[in-house]
């Protein structure tokens, strides 16, 4: 199959490569570019596991095809840690709350709830649960997830107080 | 030096032993995506394996045209049974002792049966090609129903025509695989035919599935020049597939080295063998390349690892006051196409006889027949052991058709019948000795903690309303007490294909004080790289955070039988205790040796030995480790290290008290969890946060099989339930919070004292939920019916009780 030339902003560095315009994002992601962040739950974007961050939306990379996020700006799980290497505030409190088991549905999880904290910096619980019902988790029944994701509204406000 | 100053307070602290919410060690990777599951291995020149499955529940195989497939470019090869014969590998063993084809040999026995196996050099190529491979069936007549398979004419398994006798004793029909019986039959129905009271039901625990959020795949690799392979995959037990595969492929078990990777989730559905396995070792010994094969989600949910299907006929007798006399249980156990149960080999209805309970009965029978239909194969232990959730949601339902009949409070009838604190170690009706226990202390707590009779007038208002028809709602209250057998195994009861069901944990301390520890277990998001590091920092006296945790390899980790039935603390938890003991008392012997004292004259302290009586006097571990490998001692060996492998002396019984609370709108089926408390005993704790992480997903899962989620088939044997779309998974929004507790009764015989905790939830969960939609209906005449409760079944259980005018 004749390929098309694609360019994108992943995790701030941009990317050209030349890819079937059948190619699902996160093929292209996972096989093309090595950023294996992002997983495959379920090809039917119910899970969420493949959800990275497109021109600052949440979008499951599972059901888009590369052509389709062509120029886009792409942010995936390894692009939300710290400039200096250490876990950015989201990571660090799903640690510190022990928001995740397995770690197979943790990276579309994380980028998910940065996107929701874009959105809504002061969620409810309510609004977390709701905002994180595209993410489905099988092993922490999601009550420390939402801890994590309270706790981390609440760091990211400090930091933001601290810096006005 | 620093230690000097420290008090032993903080000593203790710095090491993060048992007891501690340790952080855990595997985040720093998972938070930011450098885990490595199977799917993320890439290797040079891999190929890509996908199946051509069958659409038929039953049919014959007429013919299989390869030519459309291997004319696309880029296609390696087709392979068919046909291809597999001559090597002897177109079937292959289950674990319950039954065979199964590797790809469909003249017949197909369910949808999804894997048919063909294509290769190719791009995962969308072989998808592509898949697609091409035209197979010509012919239908054949479909049996969905286990009760109809032991009527019926039609034979599904014709390879095993003739045959009465199974893998598991005398088979009394072509459909039927084996009948297993524990308890006294005439007793118990002595008991039952002259008892005051007897109540009886059908129970049945319908099929699901364990569908952790990655799916089944593994990466084969023949080097051609070494000879060896090398097989990544998704594997609950990599020891075990190591010696399968040498036993099936004839390969040098020294030249197989089975690496599990990081692993997504498995709750049992990555225990057993699956042609993907096979099929694609196969292709790379000989293409000579790395082949991949990866599960989609409907591959998945089709045809890997099925969970419960269990018909429960139940009669339990009691005296006028409810005492209970007797039970009696037979089971027709639906295992669909081949009989690949995931149980010890004693045992092919796994330990559904711990079918007695939490309570004393004095006379129990069980029988369990199990039957072919066309379906797909399996019958894992899904976050239980081995049919113990079936057992505990038997018990527990016959517990609330009891109550009903004797009109008494089911939490009274618990509390009455509870076995007590001083009765163990209990001897069972059906078998099994009961390590450990304090019902009456754990219910009690319970229902102290949500105010029983208080939910009780509450519930009794609501409904006092509803008939006002003030309210559309019917406040539900489910009560369960469990108790589970867990940690097989004892290796003389316990074993699988053969392989005794003992683990293992070999622990090398570096001569700097810091150490490596390697198990026969594999994490699939436990927590084992942090909790087991905190039974070595307890009871070796090295920090958990100076420890290196590693499973999964088989070239490097000691040979265990992996993680699955909470197992691993049970029986890997405690190997790692004793080769922490014995590197312990090989330490005793070099601090004596450097403080000047007989061996005796030493004692261990939190990190160092000190002399007795003489604290000031001590050496560290840190200082003994160094000593052990850089100072001649006489008498003793350099090194520090030592390997234990443990087989129980018996079981573990976890077990737990669980309150759910739940509001139905009786005209939309809706059920609302307004309160879920949960009280596990696992023995001793060595990690509360984790064990209240598995608690929390236990219990989710518990509610996702409660409330909805089902594999379903129509009478043509399609799978109804094949993606997420259909397969009820709970999301954020439709989990509630829930309240944990514990109280700690630990295990005897356990080096230290823990039961294991993982699957209590689950196992205690799905009865709690299912009994509180029973009871919301209780007052209408609901006695009995099944799960799953969604919304649409709730619905037509309020409007057959006329509930809707």
């Amino acid at each position: 199959m004749s390929k098309m030339h694609v360019k994108m902003t992943v995790n701030g560095k941009e990317v050209e490569a030349l890819a079937e315009p059948r190619t699902l994002l996160i093929h292209f992601l996972r096989e093309d570019l090595k950023i294996t962040g992002p997983h495959i739950g379920c090809e039917t974007s119910h899970c969420g596991a493949c959800t990275v961050d497109i021109d600052g939306k949440s979008v499951k990379s599972c059901t888009v095809f590369v052509a389709q996020a062509n120029g886009a700006d792409v942010t995936t799980v390894e692009g939300l840690v710290n400039e200096d290497g250490t876990l950015g505030v989201i990571q660090e409190m799903f640690r510190e709350h022990h928001g995740l088991q397995c770690g197979f549905c943790t990276p579309g999880m994380i980028t998910r709830a940065h996107r929701l904290l874009q959105e809504n910096p002061t969620p409810s619980e309510e609004e977390v649960r709701f905002g994180m019902a595209g993410n489905l988790c099988r092993c922490t029944g999601y009550q420390n997830i939402v801890k994590s994701i309270l706790a981390a509204a609440d760091h990211l406000n400090a930091q933001k107080e601290a810096a006005e | 030096m620093k230690d000097e100053v420290q008090t032993p307070a903080e000593r203790t602290a710095n090491l993060k032993g048992m007891g501690t919410s340790r952080k855990r060690v595997e985040d720093v990777r998972f938070t930011q995506g450098r885990g490595n599951y199977v799917d993320d291995i890439k290797m040079d020149g891999m190929l890509y394996g996908d199946f051509v499955r069958s659409p038929y529940a039953h049919a014959r195989v007429v013919s299989v045209n390869k030519e459309a497939a291997l004319a696309i470019p880029g296609v390696v090869a087709v392979l068919t049974a046909e291809d597999l014969e001559p090597l002897g590998l177109h079937w292959m063993p289950t674990l319950a002792g039954d065979k199964q084809m590797v790809l469909a040999d003249g017949k197909v026995l369910f949808q999804g049966q894997e048919v063909a196996y294509v290769v190719a050099d791009d995962r969308y190529v072989a998808a592509d090609a898949a697609e091409l491979v035209e197979v010509e069936y012919e239908e054949l007549p479909v049996v969905v129903d286990p009760f109809e398979a032991l009527k019926t004419d039609v034979v599904l398994r014709e390879d095993l025509a003739g045959q009465t006798e199974g893998a598991h004793g005398p088979r009394k029909h072509h459909n039927h695989i084996f009948t297993w019986e524990a308890g006294e039959k005439d007793a118990t129905e002595a008991v039952i035919a002259g008892a005051d009271v007897v109540a009886e039901e059908m129970v049945y625990y319908h099929r699901t599935h364990p569908c952790p959020l990655e799916t089944c795949g593994c990466v084969a690799s023949m080097d051609k020049v070494t000879g060896k392979l090398t097989l990544y995959g998704t594997f609950q037990a990599p020891h075990a597939i190591r010696t399968v595969v040498s036993l099936i492929s004839g390969i040098a078990e020294h030249n197989i080295r089975v690496i599990s990777p990081d692993i997504g989730g498995g709750f049992g559905n990555k225990v057993g063998a699956y042609p993907g396995y096979v099929c694609s070792v196969v292709a790379s010994i000989v293409t000579g390349k790395p082949v991949k094969w990866i599960e989609d989600r409907m591959e998945n949910l089709m045809s890997t690892a099925f969970a419960r299907d269990y018909w429960m006929q139940g009669k339990i007798a009691a005296t006028s006051e409810g005492k209970i006399t007797g039970l009696w249980c037979h089971t027709t156990a639906d295992h669909g196409g081949f009989d690949a149960c995931a149980d010890p080999t004693k045992f092919p209805a796994g330990f559904m006889n711990i079918c007695t309970g939490s309570y004393d009965i004095p006379t129990a029978y069980l029988a369990v027949d199990g039957v072919y239909t066309n379906k797909a194969p399996g019958g894992v232990a899904y976050r239980c052991s081995f049919r113990v959730t079936e057992a505990a949601y038997f018990i527990e339902r016959m517990i609330e058709v009891l109550a009903i009949k004797l009109n008494m409070d089911a939490a009274e009838l618990r509390r009455i019948n509870f076995i007590r604190k001083d009765q163990f170690p209990y001897q069972s009706a059906l078998g099994w000795e009961y390590d450990s226990g304090d019902y009456h202390t754990a219910w009690d707590k319970a229902m102290n903690a949500v105010g029983y009779d208080d939910l009780r007038a509450e519930q009794a208002q609501q409904l006092e309303d509803f008939n006002a028809g003030k309210t559309r709602k019917l406040m539900g209250i489910g009560l369960t007490h469990f108790t589970e057998i867990v940690g097989a195994g004892p290796v003389k009861n316990c074993d699988i294909l053969g392989l005794g069901m003992f683990d293992s944990c070999e622990i090398r301390i570096h001569p700097t004080g810091s150490a490596l520890a390697r198990l026969g277990t594999i994490s699939q998001g436990q927590g084992h790289a942090t909790t087991f590091a905190q039974i070595i920092a307890s009871e070796i006296g090295i920090p958990a955070d100076d420890i290196t945790l590693e499973e999964g390899d088989t070239d490097t980790a000691p040979y265990g039988l992996g993680t699955y039935g909470s197992r691993s603390t049970p029986v890997a938890g405690a190997a790692t205790a004793m080769a922490g003991r014995k590197i312990r008392a090989k330490a005793q012997m070099i601090a004596a040796y450097l403080l000047e004292v007989h061996d005796d004259d030493v004692e261990f302290d939190i990190d160092r030995f000190v002399v007795k009586g003489a604290p000031e006097r001590f050496k560290t571990m840190k200082e003994i480790a160094f000593a052990a490998y850089n100072q001649a001692i006489p008498g003793i060996e350099p090194g520090l290290e030592a390997v234990s492998y443990y087989d129980p002396p018996n079981m573990t019984y976890p077990f737990g008290a669980y309150v759910c609370v739940l509001d139905i709108d009786v005209d939309t089926g809706e059920a609302e969890v307004r309160q879920f408390y949960a009280l596990d005993d696992c023995g001793t704790r060595i990690n509360p946060m984790i064990i209240e992480g598995q608690v929390h997903g236990g219990l989710t899962e518990a509610l996702a099989i409660a409330m909805g989620q089902e594999i379903a088939y129509d009478e043509m044997g399609n799978v109804k339930t094949g993606t997420l779309m259909d397969f009820f998974w709970p999301t954020a929004w439709e989990t509630p919070n829930y309240q944990t507790d514990h109280t700690t009764t630990p295990s005897p015989h356990h080096p230290i004292g823990a039961k294991g905790v993982g699957e209590s939830p689950n196992v205690g969960g799905v009865p709690c939920f299912s009994n509180a939609v029973h009871d919301a209906f209780k007052s209408f005449g609901l006695t009995q019916t099944h799960m799953p409760h969604d919304h649409w079944r709730i619905w037509k259980t309020a409007n057959g009780l006329g509930l809707h005018g």
